[in-house]
């Protein structure tokens, strides 16, 4: 059962086949016996998940189920959740316990879901391989000398080997994406302001969307169906943003008429190519489906990373002054005056990334180099949205892959931050852009997954669950987990 | 380029030791030199953009929603005393 998608949990709930405790039990079982060895949560209470378990099989005894009435979701450490710590997986919030929840939390929580724990991540999810976490590495099930991927590495960990049947993750440049791809398990960032931010710890506000991690695409659907929709107290919510039947969109079979743009610039010399042959045969395949493959260009691909790391840092400059050990947060021990108190609580709070990353936000804010930098990455953004807006003019979807190598080593890029950086080269221009973007698994490098990506217009889900169901139906890439803990 | 680090990180609130500047500053010059590739974009006469859509952002009605929870929002801070939020003496 541990392997179950989130849709065959449901079908067994509603028969009374199974309840929401043995299925919390089953996996609460599997935590115990293999987190040690993964890291993929950082903090889980049993006790608490049986609880949630209980009430809701008594709601199930008396009322109709709710959406996801008894699944169980891992849940990032950077979701405020009212019950047990909140802690970014930084040694600034160690111990933090969140007054309130975060809106994706109330709805899933009113959605009947049982929410498991908490999974390990970059911290402030400032990375791409889960090695910034405060609170240890995080290891990939499929092959446990490398990296689960990131930032939302716990939840990939979790979800591909079976510790959760699905996870909530954040993707600010990539990290729902990248560590679904290196996981072999299916993550969707949706459409920027489909989601609210509202109780997300915030990292680069005008880039950051929650979305889930799953082993289907329909899982997924279901997912976004419950989080999304719009929250007063977000301004960056969108009101009316238009919704079409996703969990429909997943019964698409075929790709009859559909026009899917292969952009030359994610096909680049770098790139493996075990992972270039596995996303030619999965457009192949498309096509044999009945799609037309239209090569197209989003020629200002090629400065996106650039662009990102200005903005994104410098809003996470903005962001992370609130930790000023006043209101929440380390506090260093006798500070000398308010300076001293800031500057040391910051220093011995923060990681080593996070610092990176706030010293070149600060640079590129600062008096002097403000035009030549932070303007300047906002108008390469403007281009590099315009590439989507006229691609889309072409196509109805583009397709690339989500990566360009598989799970790399653990320690293989922790030396050099620029070479981490570009791990996320072909996934940060949809967050630039604001777009939704999906990323399953379409094959194997020497025995690692490879990731399928997906982007469509804004407020197009549909368009891109309709076609990724479309591939998920037509191959049996999801019905080969990583066979960890020896049972599939 | 070269970049007083330490200025950037006393403009950040950070202590950094010698150690970490060391460390970072170099690390700081890479980043910043690789992002000067922007420069070679033409940007001649298009917008910046802070917000991925082209919307207003939506006002809330002008109305009292919240509700005094003083005592669990402070619950996190390092130090409070009678519902204040204690630092030290700022002022001499």
């Amino acid at each position: 059962m541990p392997f179950s998608t989130l849709s065959e949990l449901k079908t067994r709930l509603d028969a009374g086949e199974i309840t929401a405790v043995e299925i919390a039990k089953s996996y609460l079982d599997r935590i115990a016996e293999f987190n040690n060895e993964l890291n993929a949560f950082v903090d889980i209470d049993p006790s608490h998940v049986l609880e949630q378990a209980q009430a809701s099989d008594a709601y199930r005894a008396s009322h109709e189920p709710r959406p996801l009435e008894g699944l169980p979701i891992a849940i990032k450490d950077i979701f405020c959740t009212q019950d047990g710590p909140t802690q970014c997986c930084s040694n600034i919030l160690k111990d933090y316990h969140a007054p309130y929840d975060a809106h994706v939390i109330t709805r899933l929580k009113e959605a009947g879901a049982v929410l498991v724990g908490k999974t390990n991540m970059d911290e402030f999810a400032m990375g791409s391989s889960t090695e910034t976490s405060a609170f240890g590495i995080c290891r990939n099930p499929w092959d446990t000398d490398r990296i689960p991927g990131g930032s939302s590495g716990g939840s990939a960990a979790a979800v591909a080997a079976a510790l959760a049947p699905a996870a909530l993750g954040t993707d600010t440049g990539g990290s729902i994406r990248q560590p679904a791809s290196v996981c072999g398990i299916t993550g969707m960032k949706p459409t920027y302001g489909r989601v609210s931010r509202r109780g997300i710890i915030a990292f680069a506000s005008s880039l950051d969307q929650a979305g889930p991690m799953t082993r289907t695409v329909k899982d997924a659907a279901m997912i976004t169906a419950a989080i999304s929709g719009h929250d007063a107290l977000d301004s960056t919510s969108v009101p009316n943003a238009p919704v079409v039947d996703w969990l429909a969109a997943c019964d698409q079979t075929d790709m009859k008429g559909l026009r899917i743009g292969k952009p030359k610039e994610y096909f680049i010399d770098g790139m493996d190519q075990g992972v270039r042959a596995s996303i030619d045969a999965a457009l192949a395949r498309c096509e044999a489906l009945g799609a037309e493959i239209i090569d197209i260009s989003l020629p200002h691909t090629n400065a996106a990373v650039a662009a990102y790391y200005v903005i994104a840092p410098s809003e996470a400059s903005a962001n992370l002054s609130r930790y000023d050990a006043v209101r929440f947060g380390h506090r260093c021990e006798n500070p000398d005056d308010l300076l001293d108190m800031y500057t040391r609580s910051r220093d011995e709070g923060f990681g080593t990334e996070v610092k990176r990353r706030i010293l070149t936000g600060t640079f590129a804010l600062s008096s002097g180099y403000y035009d030549a930098y932070y303007i300047k990455a906002q108008q390469v953004r403007t281009l590099i949205r315009q590439d989507f807006i006229d691609a889309f003019e072409q196509v109805d979807v583009i397709a690339t892959p989500t990566s360009p190598v598989t799970a790399f080593k653990l320690g293989e890029k922790t030396d050099d931050p620029l070479t981490m950086y570009l791990s996320d080269i072909f996934t940060i221009a949809l967050n630039l852009a604001g777009l939704p973007g999906i990323s399953q698994p379409c094959g194997f490098v020497d025995s690692l997954p490879v990731g399928l990506q997906w982007m469509a217009p804004a407020w197009r889900e549909d368009l891109i669950l309709g076609a990724a169901s479309a591939y998920e139906n037509a191959t049996d890439w999801v019905k080969s987990p990583a066979k960890f803990g020896g049972e599939v | 380029m070269d970049i007083d680090v330490k200025k950037v990180a006393m403009l950040s609130r950070i202590r950094l030791t010698d150690e970490e500047a060391a460390e970072l500053g170099p690390q700081l010059s890479n980043i910043i030199g690789y992002v000067e590739q922007l420069a070679e974009v033409d940007t001649n006469g298009v917008e910046p953009i802070a917000h991925p859509h082209d919307i207003a952002m939506p006002q809330r009605t002008d109305i009292v929603t919240n509700v005094n929870r003083r005592d669990a929002l402070q619950a996190p801070a390092p130090k409070t005393e009678s519902g204040l939020y204690v630092v030290p003496k700022v002022i001499e």
